[in-house]
Order: structure tokens, then C-alpha cells, then sequence
């Protein structure tokens, strides 16, 4: 047989069925369902009579719309407490299994699924949500769907699938000192561009890659969406393995070790063949900071706001006027003069373990500065926040300045009352820089757990290596 | 699901790359639980000059004159012409009901993100990638001709200007079919029933903590 990639074997092993024109019926192992992009695919199952296909492939949680502080006292918008309350409703309908708001197993649900051992190596993991692409860490095959796919896979276990071209990031080297897997992330997307991977599935590898614990590999994948594939992934070895072992929903005993003999083989074979390579020195790497309206739109911490007199390409040029006009920016302004509103330390891409320990590293023994008028920590879940405070991090934290709340998307895309007020500035630790994204009229700067925190005690963007 | 055979209507540009699904229908009326009615709201932002809400009564807010679909000469279009990227970054399948619930039925532009891409085709939503320097010239023949139709033939897979120049374009031929007749996909796949069964037989013996 001739050689293959991670992605050729994880796409060979769910083909169930082939169409002589190429559309492929391919099985999806893992379900995660969020209250914002289901409730119109239960509606559809209902008015169809259909029944889900496996409902033990399904795990469901609420992330987008729920409170961040005062949970007792549940959600005081009607509309979002509506939502959620059709996600349990269809759950129990269904026979679906559901972490409630309350549960302490409940959070994001790319924080969850990977918690719980609900993604292992080998499967194919779909969510209505682009962010799905973060459970390729584990050596899966994992992408976005929309609404109408949702239905789909509730009702069949498959979708219909034209197979991705294969990219290969290589990032080999040693990362420095300050530098994360959130910044190689922005490196990659600044390379690439936000289009950039638009039609691929990317593998990412290299002795960098290899050198990232599973929370680094979760947020490199999880951002692959934004370099425009819906695929990001992995290959499995040890540290892998050594995550997934032991957790809920992993398998054990003998079929532990069946399940560890299969996964160590999801790696790309020698000399096999991708689509595209693209190859980055980890020694390179600087904190990044995004500048504009896109993820592309990012630059190292030292460096100025672009000028798009510089810019050659008409569409281009006119895309970093109308960006730096929204952002209130002047061309050539030092990254490290721009000075914050708020902070957000959270989201799918920045909000597990590792992630809080890395800010709290840095907030430790400061205090957030006076201009900050929020510094706000969400922990992507419950489990996630427990584990923060047995480290004493809340403490750290509160300590500080920050606000530690409760799980959820949060100021990610601002769907629960956390969100900018039109024009106020904030270093966020998500994923998306887009117009409005974290409020009508914020402007978001994507940024590194670390220089989050930096930037939150010092009140404007700095290098987080200068702090010593 | 409706049909898409062919089309002529009004085209109107939309000068911006990478406009994201963020942007063509902004997350508070993401809160719906329906899959209608979200026509008033796309690009809320761009478009009023004051915040949506959810329940707003959008019939009188402020509108952004500067906006192109506020301009009266693109009013009742059905053809949205776009740039390279469109409908990049969330994956919310509200931004082609939105588009799709304002009256838009195809959308011509250089490039698509994967995801918006494919929930286009479960709208009977027809993107079409075209040439950048195509997608430049009918962006200069709308701006230049009020009035300016373009018909939008999935039979022929082509584009055809209102002087007559035609266009081909490719388009998958499952999603074309499937479009042409308006057929509802989750059907099509059950027909594979058996066919799913016996692969997830035999996932059961390879795999079977899958099926824990």
C-alpha cells in the first residue's frame, strides 16, 4: 500500500459508502451539540419523525448563552434563557445526554469533549460550530458544520463529504521563553493568511508541534479555522495517549490497550505525499498581537501598526483602511503604545489549565492597571475552574484585580451580557478579531494567555518577556 | 428545500474581502430558535446605525445611507456580488437564512470559506466562484449600470450579463442535482441505510470502546 497521511487514514477508515461522482457518505463517531446551532435540526428531526441514529454518539452542553457570575439566580434574558431551555428540552425528549448549566462538568464544549475522554484519537468529531477544528489535537478528524448537517448526522450518523486537499505546517525548533502555541497559531495565520487554508485539512507537525502539551495542540487546531480549514490536526503519541488515559469516557482495561495499539498507527506515514507545505522556524516565533478585523491582520509584539500605503493590492488596501479605521488606529503606531480597555482571558482557543497558569504567572504579585476597567478570567469549565482553584490561580487572580467567573464562551462573541461597549479596546485570548464580534463597535486585539495578563497590569500591549 | 434552476435578478456589490458570518448576521439574533426571519437583521451592523436587538422593531431604526444595500437603485436585488473569502469564520447557518430570507438566492464572488460554502447548498443557495478579474468586471458593470441584472443559469452552470457575455462556472455535480431539484439530503442518505449499519458492524468488532 502506498503512503499515507494522518488525514488519508482517518478519512479511508469512515468512508462508508462512495458515489461514482466522488461525494462520499462519511460516519461520524462523536456528536457535541451546543444550545445556538441545534434547536432548528430538533425542529427538523421532529417534523420529520425521525429519531437520532445513536444517541450515545450525542453530548450536549450549553456554552454560548449562559451567565458568567450569579448562576443561582439562572439567566435574566428571556431570549437566551429560552435557548437553553429548548436544549434541555429537546435533550430529554431525545435521550441525549447533557452537562446542564449547573452540573460541574458543563463548559465549552471544545473544553469538554476532550475533558471528558468524548474525543479520542481516531474518530470523527462534528459540532455545529467552527471551532470543532480543536479535537484534531488528538489525532481526530474533527470540522464545523452548519444547522441543516447538524439534522443530518443526527438522523443518519453520516455526512456527505468531498475529501479536503492535505496541508502540512511543519514548525520545528524550540519555542522561546514567553512564547505559546496561541502565537504560533498567529504566526501561521499571518503567514498563510485567513483564506489561507480554505479547502485543505492541516497537519500540523514538527518538533515544536510534537514539543506542545495537549492544551497547546488544542489551541494550535482550534485556530486552524481561522486560517480557512475546517481541519486542523495532530498526530497521536505519547503525550496523547497519557491525556486521554484514565478520563470518563476513555476506554480501559483490555480494550484500552486494543484502542492505544490502534491510535499509535494515526501518524502520516514517511514520505507521504501533501498538497501544500508550509515551514516555520519555532526559534522565530515572537508574541503576536493582531492589529485589524481579521486574524491574518497580526504582527509581532515589537512591531508597528501596518500602513497600507504600503500595500500594493487594491482589495487589500482598502480592507486595511476600513479595519484600521474601525480599530481607531493610526498606521505605524508602536504595537506597545496601544493602550486597553478590558481584558478577556477565555475561550475555546485559551481557557483550559495551562492556559490560566501561564496568565496567572504573570498577574502574580501585580494588579491590573487603573485603565483597565474589567480583567475578566472565565475558565473553559467547570472541572477547568476547580483545578485553577486547588492550584489557588483564583487567588492569584483576585489578588490581582480580575474577575474569576463561571464557564462559558463568554466575551468570546459576547452571546451572554459579557461584551464591549461601542469603541472600548480589549486583549482578548479568543479567536476572532472580527467587527462587532465581542460587542457592537469593540475592538478586539487576539492575543497569548500570557500577554493577555501583560497587558492587563500594565494597561497596554508589552512584550511579556520584559517583565520580569 | 426550494429549487434553483435559473435566476435573473439585480445585482448588488459588496466591495470588502473576508466578510465574515459575524458581520452578515451578528450574534444576538443567533439567540433564535427558528430558522426564518433573520432577512431584517443581515448586516445589521453595516446597515442601521444604531445596535439591533433581538424583538427590535427594525422598521424604524436609523439606516446607514453609505451601506449599498440601503442604496435604492440595488433595492429587490436577488444577486449578491462579493469578494475573495465570503462568509469566512463562524459556522452559523443563520447567515445564509439571513441572506437567503432578504431575497438573495445566488452569490458570486472569487472564493468561499469550506463551511458557509456547503450551507449555502442546503438553502438552495447557489454560490459561484468566479475569476477575480470576472468578479472585477461585474462589480464595474454594476456600479456603471443602474439597473444592471445578471442571469444565473445552474442548468448551464453559467453566468450571463445583461449585454449577453456568458460565464461558465463549475460546481459539484451532487450538490448541482440535489439543488436542481431541491431534494432534501437526509432522505437521500437514509436510502444508504444498510449500507450504515454494516460499517458500523464492523467498526463494533475493530473499535469497540466507540460504542461504549
Amino acid at each position: 500500500m502506498s503512503t499515507q497521511t494522518l488525514y488519508d487514514k482517518l478519512w479511508q477508515s469512515h468512508v462508508v459508502y462512495e458515489e461514482p461522482n466522488g461525494a462520499t457518505l462519511l460516519y461520524i463517531d462523536r456528536h457535541l451539540v451546543h444550545e445556538v446551532t441545534s434547536p432548528q435540526a430538533f425542529e427538523g428531526l421532529k417534523i420529520a419523525r425521525r429519531q437520532p441514529w445513536r444517541v450515545k454518539s450525542v453530548l450536549a452542553v450549553p456554552d454560548h448563552n449562559v451567565p458568567t457570575d450569579h448562576r443561582d439566580e439562572g439567566i435574566k434574558d428571556p431570549v437566551s434563557r429560552l435557548q437553553v431551555e429548548t436544549l434541555d428540552q429537546n435533550c430529554a425528549d431525545f435521550g441525549i445526554t447533557e452537562f446542564k448549566m449547573n452540573d460541574q462538568r458543563q463548559g465549552i464544549v471544545h473544553v469538554i469533549g476532550p475533558e471528558q475522554g468524548a474525543t479520542l484519537p481516531g474518530m470523527t468529531v462534528v459540532c455545529g460550530d467552527s471551532h470543532t477544528s480543536t479535537h484534531g489535537a488528538f489525532g481526530a478528524l474533527a470540522h464545523g458544520i452548519g444547522t441543516s448537517e447538524v439534522e443530518h448526522v443526527l438522523a443518519t450518523q453520516c455526512l456527505v463529504q468531498k475529501k479536503s486537499k492535505a496541508m502540512l505546517v511543519k514548525v520545528d525548533g524550540q519555542l522561546g521563553a514567553g512564547v505559546s502555541a496561541k502565537d504560533v497559531a498567529l504566526s501561521i495565520i499571518g503567514k498563510i493568511g485567513t483564506a489561507g487554508g480554505t479547502g485543505y485539512a492541516i497537519e500540523f507537525a514538527g518538533s515544536a508541534i510534537r514539543g506542545l502539551s495537549m492544551e497547546g495542540r488544542m489551541t494550535l487546531c482550534n485556530m486552524a479555522i481561522e486560517g480557512g480549514a475546517r481541519a486542523g490536526m495532530v498526530a497521536v503519541d505519547e503525550t496523547t495517549i497519557d491525556y486521554v488515559k484514565g478520563r470518563p469516557y476513555a476506554p480501559q482495561g483490555e480494550q484500552w490497550d486494543k484502542a492505544v495499539a490502534y491510535w499509535r498507527t494515526l501518524v502520516s506515514d514517511e514520505g507521504a505525499r501533501f498538497d501544500a507545505v508550509v515551514e516555520l522556524k519555532a526559534g522565530d516565533i515572537q508574541p503576536q498581537v493582531t492589529w485589524g478585523t481579521s486574524p491574518e491582520m497580526v504582527v509581532p509584539v515589537g512591531a508597528k501598526v501596518p500602513d497600507p500605503a504600503a500595500e500594493a493590492d487594491p482589495v487589500k488596501r482598502t480592507g486595511m483602511e476600513h479595519a484600521l479605521k474601525y480599530m481607531g488606529l493610526q498606521a505605524n503606531t508602536p504595537i506597545s503604545e496601544i493602550a486597553i480597555d478590558k481584558v478577556f482571558i477565555g475561550s475555546c482557543t485559551n481557557s483550559r489549565i495551562e492556559d490560566l497558569r501561564a496568565a496567572a504567572a504573570v498577574a502574580k504579585g501585580r494588579t491590573v492597571a487603573a485603565n483597565v476597567k474589567l480583567a475578566m478570567v472565565v475558565p473553559g469549565s467547570g472541572l477547568v475552574k476547580a483545578q485553577a482553584e486547588a492550584e489557588g490561580l483564583d487567588k492569584v487572580f483576585l489578588d490581582a484585580g480580575f474577575e474569576w467567573r463561571d464557564p462559558g464562551c463568554s466575551m468570546c462573541l459576547a452571546m451572554n451580557a459579557d461584551r464591549l461597549e461601542p469603541g472600548e479596546r480589549c486583549a482578548s485570548t479568543s479567536n476572532r478579531n472580527f467587527e462587532g464580534r465581542q460587542g457592537p463597535g469593540g475592538r478586539t486585539h487576539l492575543v497569548s494567555p500570557a500577554m493577555a495578563a501583560a497587558a492587563a497590569v500594565t494597561g497596554h500591549f508589552v512584550d511579556v518577556r520584559t517583565l520580569a | 428545500m426550494e429549487k434553483f434552476v435559473k435566476l435573473t435578478g439585480i445585482a448588488v456589490p459588496l466591495d470588502r474581502p473576508n466578510v465574515d458570518t459575524d458581520a452578515i448576521i451578528p450574534k444576538q439574533f443567533l439567540k433564535s430558535i427558528k430558522r426564518s426571519g433573520f432577512g431584517p437583521n443581515l448586516f445589521d451592523e453595516w446597515r442601521y446605525l444604531d445596535v439591533g436587538e433581538p424583538g427590535k422593531d427594525n422598521s424604524n431604526r436609523p439606516l446607514n445611507p453609505d451601506f449599498v444595500l440601503n442604496q435604492p437603485r440595488y433595492a429587490g436585488a436577488s444577486v449578491l456580488l462579493a469578494r475573495e473569502n465570503f462568509g469566512c469564520g463562524s459556522s452559523r447557518e443563520h447567515a445564509p437564512w439571513a441572506l437567503e430570507d432578504y431575497g438573495f438566492r445566488a452569490i458570486i464572488a472569487p472564493s468561499f470559506a469550506d463551511i458557509f460554502y456547503n450551507n449555502c447548498f442546503k438553502n438552495g443557495m447557489l454560490p459561484i466562484v468566479l475569476d477575480a478579474a470576472i468578479v472585477d468586471q461585474l462589480f464595474r458593470e454594476t456600479g456603471n449600470n443602474e439597473g444592471y441584472k445578471l442571469t444565473v443559469d445552474l442548468a448551464a452552470k453559467q453566468v450571463v450579463t445583461p449585454s449577453g457575455q456568458a460565464f461558465p462556472f463549475e460546481v459539484d455535480e451532487f450538490r448541482r442535482h440535489c439543488l436542481l431539484n431541491g431534494l432534501d439530503d437526509i432522505g437521500l442518505t437514509l436510502q444508504h441505510s444498510d449500507k450504515i449499519k454494516a460499517y458500523e458492524e464492523r467498526r463494533r468488532q475493530a473499535e469497540p470502546w466507540l460504542f461504549n
